[in-house]
């Protein structure tokens, strides 16, 4: 259990608001990250995980409430500094989201593009390509194309262009979602390394139980639009509250 | 019903037609922004041009040929069979050369930026060069959107010339005229007032397809079974802005000229 009191605080929302329409999707969703700390955000499909770590990086806006992260309020974030940040947030997608027409060395160079300079000088990215690679285990599919990789290898290359920007930290959407269960669990603790590795703090979406017991500090359950209960998995898996409880059961 | 129907349709149409303006100030705006995404814009041209090459020139070759055979019996008939280089150039350059190429390109180009763009917004990789700080309309909009404004331009002078040959086989063919002779009465036949306007309207059917095909594409919904509506969406409407963009020039034209 991560030590919240004294721990710098990564990531702040404060009564997140968004609506498709007439459906409100959150409803004044709070939570705080820690740095180290890996936080499991579960709930129901359609419960509005993703849509959260999607206005955490901009990519959806929010109606209402506050987003800081790294003591930076997003909603006051001119794109430049929104860019600065983004490096220093990575994500992982649900479907891998590499780029079909670019090779494996192109996708994970193609970050580096624009932020070549957080780097020094550097005239050829292959070493961090390679460290990238390496840090996930295949770094022999350097010259591949996507439609060449299987789910688990594309899942670990999109995780590898994640890390190349060596950001402080990941947020992972349903990251064994349409894996099988091996490979999820190869996943899971490739997860885990990465984060003994690079000391990130991530916030990790998704609905599968065994990820959470395996790699959560933190857990949060994202019930009708608010955190309905925060605990460890320990704490949670033991509820009595029937909403809790239809969790865990297996 | 009807009524409600028809104000639907014309809202739509209007919104539409808005958000489509949006999109190109959008590329005004940034394509004078560094970076510039060199390399991308001639992997795009690449693309563009050279994979459309064999299909624009097989069809303005066969436009050649068809032109001339079905002319010629009735310039026969009418005792200006000299007159024909003359006409099938004229006809080719100023209207079918560049509307039926801007067509074909329409379809080959126009559908393919948008499937492109729609797969790549639907599998979230447009959001992955967002989240990775890369501006993914200055790297994939405006490289495609300049790469079809140069490339449709060549690709009609190209078709042009092949289309010009084809009628040249032709007139040899069956009346046995030289290669000499027929390009001499072809060349004598346009005028600088042929050649500019049908040259500069090219350029603006090459951005509307550019256009309309990324704007399709990067705005995609519902999924892949939205991908295929939006590369038919794409060629439908960039044709429609192609047939509007050519009437526009014709009226200009002739005002001008008339001046």
């Amino acid at each position: 259990m991560i030590n919240s009191e004294v721990r710098k605080k990564m990531v702040i929302i404060k009564d997140l608001v968004k609506s498709y329409g007439e459906h409100r999707v959150l409803n004044g969703f709070n939570m705080e990250l820690y740095e180290g700390e890996t936080l499991v955000i579960m709930g129901k499909s359609g419960s509005g995980k993703s849509v959260m770590i999607k206005c955490l990086i901009g990519l959806e806006s929010h109606d209402s409430g506050t987003i800081t992260i790294m003591n930076k309020n997003l909603d006051k974030m001119d794109a430049d500094t929104l860019n600065e940040i983004r490096t220093e947030v990575g994500f992982l997608f649900q479907g891998s989201a590499l780029y079909d027409s670019m090779s494996v060395r192109e996708n994970l160079e193609f970050p580096l593009r624009r932020h070549i300079g957080k780097f020094g000088e550097l005239d050829d990215a292959t070493p961090l390509v390679m460290e990238a690679l390496e840090s996930v285990g295949l770094p022999q599919t350097i010259e591949l194309m996507p439609e060449e990789l299987s789910g688990g290898m594309k899942r670990r290359i999109a995780l590898a262009r994640t890390l190349i920007l060596k950001p402080k930290i990941i947020l992972y959407d349903e990251p064994t979602t349409g894996l099988d269960p091996i490979t999820s669990k190869e996943i899971v603790l490739l997860m885990k390394s990465i984060q003994d590795k690079y000391k990130t703090s991530s916030i990790v979406i998704t609905h599968d139980v065994d990820c959470a017991r395996f790699i959560a500090d933190r857990m949060i359950l994202l019930i009708d639009g608010i955190n309905y209960i925060t605990g460890t998995f320990a704490e949670l898996s033991k509820s009595d509250d029937p909403k809790v409880s239809a969790f865990f059961k297996t | 019903m009807y009524l409600y129907v028809t104000t639907s349709g014309l809202n739509s149409f209007f919104i539409e037609t808005g958000e489509l303006a949006n999109f190109a100030l959008r590329f005004f705006k940034e394509v004078f922004k560094r970076p510039f995404e060199f390399k991308e814009f001639l992997r795009q041209c690449y693309n563009m041009g050279n994979r459309s090459l064999l299909l624009v020139g097989v069809t303005g070759f066969i436009i050649g040929l068809v032109f001339t055979l079905q002319s010629r019996p009735k310039m026969i008939e009418l005792g200006a069979v000299a007159w024909l280089p003359s006409m099938v150039s004229i006809s080719i350059i100023r209207e079918i050369g560049p509307i039926i190429t801007a067509l074909i390109c329409a379809g080959r180009i126009g559908s393919g930026i948008g499937a492109e763009l729609g797969a790549m917004r639907v599998t979230e990789q447009i959001d992955a060069m967002d989240v990775s700080g890369t501006n993914p309309f200055k790297f994939l909009v405006v490289t495609r959107i300049l790469a079809t404004t140069l490339m449709i331009p060549i690709l009609v002078i190209m078709s042009d010339a092949v289309a010009l040959f084809g009628s040249f086989l032709i007139e040899n063919f069956k009346g046995d005229v030289s290669f000499t002779l027929y390009f001499d009465e072809v060349f004598r036949a346009l005028t600088y007032s042929d050649l500019i306007p049908s040259t500069i309207k090219t350029f603006f059917f090459g951005f509307a397809i550019g256009l309309v095909g990324c704007y399709k594409g990067y705005y995609c919904k519902h999924g892949t079974a939205g991908v295929g509506l939006t590369a038919n969406a794409a060629v439908v409407e960039a044709s429609m802005v192609v047939f509007i963009i050519d009437f526009a020039s014709v009226l200009i034209t002739d005002i001008f000229y008339s001046i």
